[in-house]
C-alpha cells in the first residue's frame, strides 16, 4: 500500500519539474507556459497530492523544455511557493524557488475597465505587490486591487 | 518638499507634508492680495476632458490671483482629442507651453500616466471615480481652520460612502491623524467599500451606522454627501431612504453647538436651505478654503512658497 501512495510518475531525463504548485493551479501554470498538449513532448500533471507545507500541491513535469525567467515570474503570480527544478540526465542540476518581484509589469491586465491601461493610450499595466501571501496586487495607475482569483482567471 | 512634484493621489503624501501644505495655505490666507503676485510670468495649462465648473474655476482663479496666466480647454470635443490624439501626446505637446498642468480626465489612473510622460508638475483635478486629492486637501484645511485642529475629533461622513471619491480620499487623509473617531453613516447599499475599511482599520476608530440621529450629539464635524438616485435599482427604495439622510434644522437640534457641517457641493436637497443661516454651515466657506488651498499648492509645486 505504501508503494501505491508514492507518486507514480517516472523521473524525466531532460526538462523541468515544477513542484509545490498551489493545489489546483497546475492547469493555470500550463497555460502560462503555453502548453496545450499538442507540442509533442511528454507532460505529466499531478494534482492535489498531500503536502506537508501546502496541504495540497500540484506538480508539473515537462520533458525536453526549460522555462524562461519571464515564465518563472508569471508562475510566481499563481503559485507563489513553487520550486523549479531543471533536470539534465535524470539529475537536478538547478533548483530555485519562484520569487514574486515587487513590481509586476506587463504580465496581467487591470480588471477595472475604466483604468487608463485598458484604453488605447501608450501605457502598459503595472502592479505593485501589496501582499505576497495571500497575493494582492495594486494597480499603479488606478489603485484597483487584484486578488488570487482575479489573477488566475487571466491565464 | 513640493517643488516640481506631481499631485496625483492623497496616498502619496505623509502627514508631515499635508501639515506643511495646511500651514502654507494659512499663510496665503493671511497675506494681503497685492503681495501674492508671485507667479507672474508663469502659465498653468488647464486640461479638462470632462466638465467640472467648480474645480476648474477654483484652479484658474487661484492661478490668476497669484499673478499667473491660464490656457486650456474645458470642451475636449473642440480640440485635437476629437481627432483621436492620445492623452500622452496631448501632455507632451502642452508641456512645452506651460509650467504646470491641471488635469481632469474620465479614466482612472490618467493623471498618473500623464505625470510619467510629463517633465513638469501634473496636478490631478479628478481622474475617474478614483481620486480627487485637492478636494481632500481643502476638506482638511476647512477642518483645521474651523476647529483649530484635526487630531482628536469625532467626524461623521454621511451619504454615499460607496461611490463618492471625495469620501475615499478624505477617509484616507484622516487616517493619518491621531485619535479620530469616524462615524460612517449611510444606507445599507451605499456603505463604505470593504477595501477602504481594510486600509484604515488599524489607523483609526470607526463606527458604521444607518442613522444620523444617534451619532449627532457626539460629532464635531459632519460631512454630508449627495445620495444619487441612479445608485438605486428600485426608485421607491430611494424615496424611502432619501428623507432619512436629509439634514434640517430639526435634525440639528441634538448637535453640539460648535458642530461644523461640510459638503463638497453641488448640493441638491440633502441639506435644507434653512440650515445655511446657522453657524454650523461652512460649505460655502469651504469653497473659499478650496481656492486658498489650491493657491498654496500651485505656489508650492512651482517653487515660490
Amino acid at each position: 500500500m505504501k508503494a501505491y501512495r508514492k507518486l507514480r510518475v517516472e523521473k524525466i531525463r531532460e526538462g523541468t519539474v515544477i513542484d509545490h504548485i498551489t493545489g489546483g493551479t497546475a492547469l493555470a501554470v500550463l497555460r502560462i507556459l503555453n502548453i496545450t498538449g499538442h507540442e509533442g513532448f511528454i507532460v505529466s500533471v499531478i494534482m492535489n497530492v498531500p503536502s506537508k507545507k501546502l496541504g495540497k500541491k500540484d506538480i508539473v513535469k515537462i520533458e525536453g523544455r526549460e522555462i524562461s525567467p519571464k515564465e518563472v515570474a508569471e508562475i510566481a503570480l499563481v503559485a507563489p511557493k513553487a520550486t523549479i527544478n531543471i533536470i539534465r540526465d535524470f539529475n537536478v542540476v538547478k533548483k530555485e524557488k519562484v520569487k514574486l518581484p515587487d513590481i509586476v509589469k506587463d504580465i496581467i491586465k487591470c480588471t477595472n475597465p475604466s483604468c487608463i491601461t485598458n484604453s488605447p493610450e501608450p501605457v502598459k499595466p503595472v502592479f505593485h505587490v501589496k501582499s505576497k501571501d495571500p497575493i494582492l496586487l495594486r494597480c499603479y495607475y488606478c489603485g484597483t486591487i487584484l486578488d488570487k482569483n482575479a489573477i488566475i482567471k487571466q491565464f | 518638499m513640493f517643488k516640481g512634484r506631481d499631485i496625483i493621489s492623497i496616498r502619496d503624501f505623509s502627514r508631515k507634508e499635508i501639515d506643511y501644505l495646511l500651514r502654507v495655505a494659512k499663510k496665503v490666507e493671511e497675506t494681503p492680495e497685492d503681495r501674492l503676485k508671485v507667479l507672474q510670468g508663469k502659465i498653468m495649462g488647464s486640461l479638462f476632458f470632462e466638465p467640472s465648473t467648480r474645480t476648474r474655476l477654483s484652479f484658474e482663479v487661484a492661478m490668476k490671483k497669484l499673478g499667473g496666466e491660464v490656457v486650456g480647454f474645458s470642451e475636449p470635443a473642440l480640440t485635437s482629442i476629437k481627432k483621436g490624439e492620445t492623452l500622452a501626446d496631448t501632455i507632451r505637446v502642452v508641456e512645452n507651453y506651460v509650467d504646470v498642468i491641471v488635469l481632469r480626465h474620465p479614466l482612472e489612473g490618467s493623471a498618473r500616466m500623464a505625470a510619467d510622460y510629463a517633465s513638469i508638475p501634473i496636478i490631478n483635478a479628478g481622474s475617474g471615480a478614483e481620486e480627487h486629492p485637492t478636494q481632500a486637501f481643502l476638506d482638511l484645511y476647512t477642518i483645521y481652520k474651523e476647529k483649530g485642529r484635526i487630531d482628536g475629533l469625532n467626524i461623521g461622513i454621511l451619504g454615499d460612502l460607496r461611490y463618492g471619491r471625495t469620501v475615499h480620499s478624505l477617509t484616507y487623509a484622516l487616517s493619518l491623524y491621531n485619535d479620530i473617531t469616524l462615524y460612517l453613516i449611510s444606507p445599507e447599499q451605499l456603505k463604505m467599500r470593504r477595501e477602504v475599511l481594510e486600509n484604515i482599520r488599524d489607523k483609526l476608530k470607526f463606527k458604521e451606522m444607518l442613522n444620523v440621529e444617534k451619532a449627532l450629539p457626539e460629532l464635531d464635524v459632519l460631512y454630508v454627501t449627495r445620495i444619487q438616485k441612479e445608485r438605486f435599482p428600485d426608485l421607491s427604495e430611494y424615496e424611502r431612504v432619501k428623507g432619512t439622510y436629509r439634514i434640517t434644522l430639526s435634525t440639528l437640534k441634538k448637535a453640539k453647538k460648535d458642530l461644523i457641517l461640510m459638503h463638497p457641493l453641488p448640493r441638491v436637497d440633502e441639506v435644507d436651505v434653512e440650515v445655511d443661516k446657522t453657524s454650523h454651515a461652512v460649505y460655502f466657506k469651504q469653497v473659499k478654503y478650496g481656492l486658498i488651498t489650491r493657491m498654496a499648492l500651485l505656489g508650492l509645486v512651482l517653487g515660490v512658497f
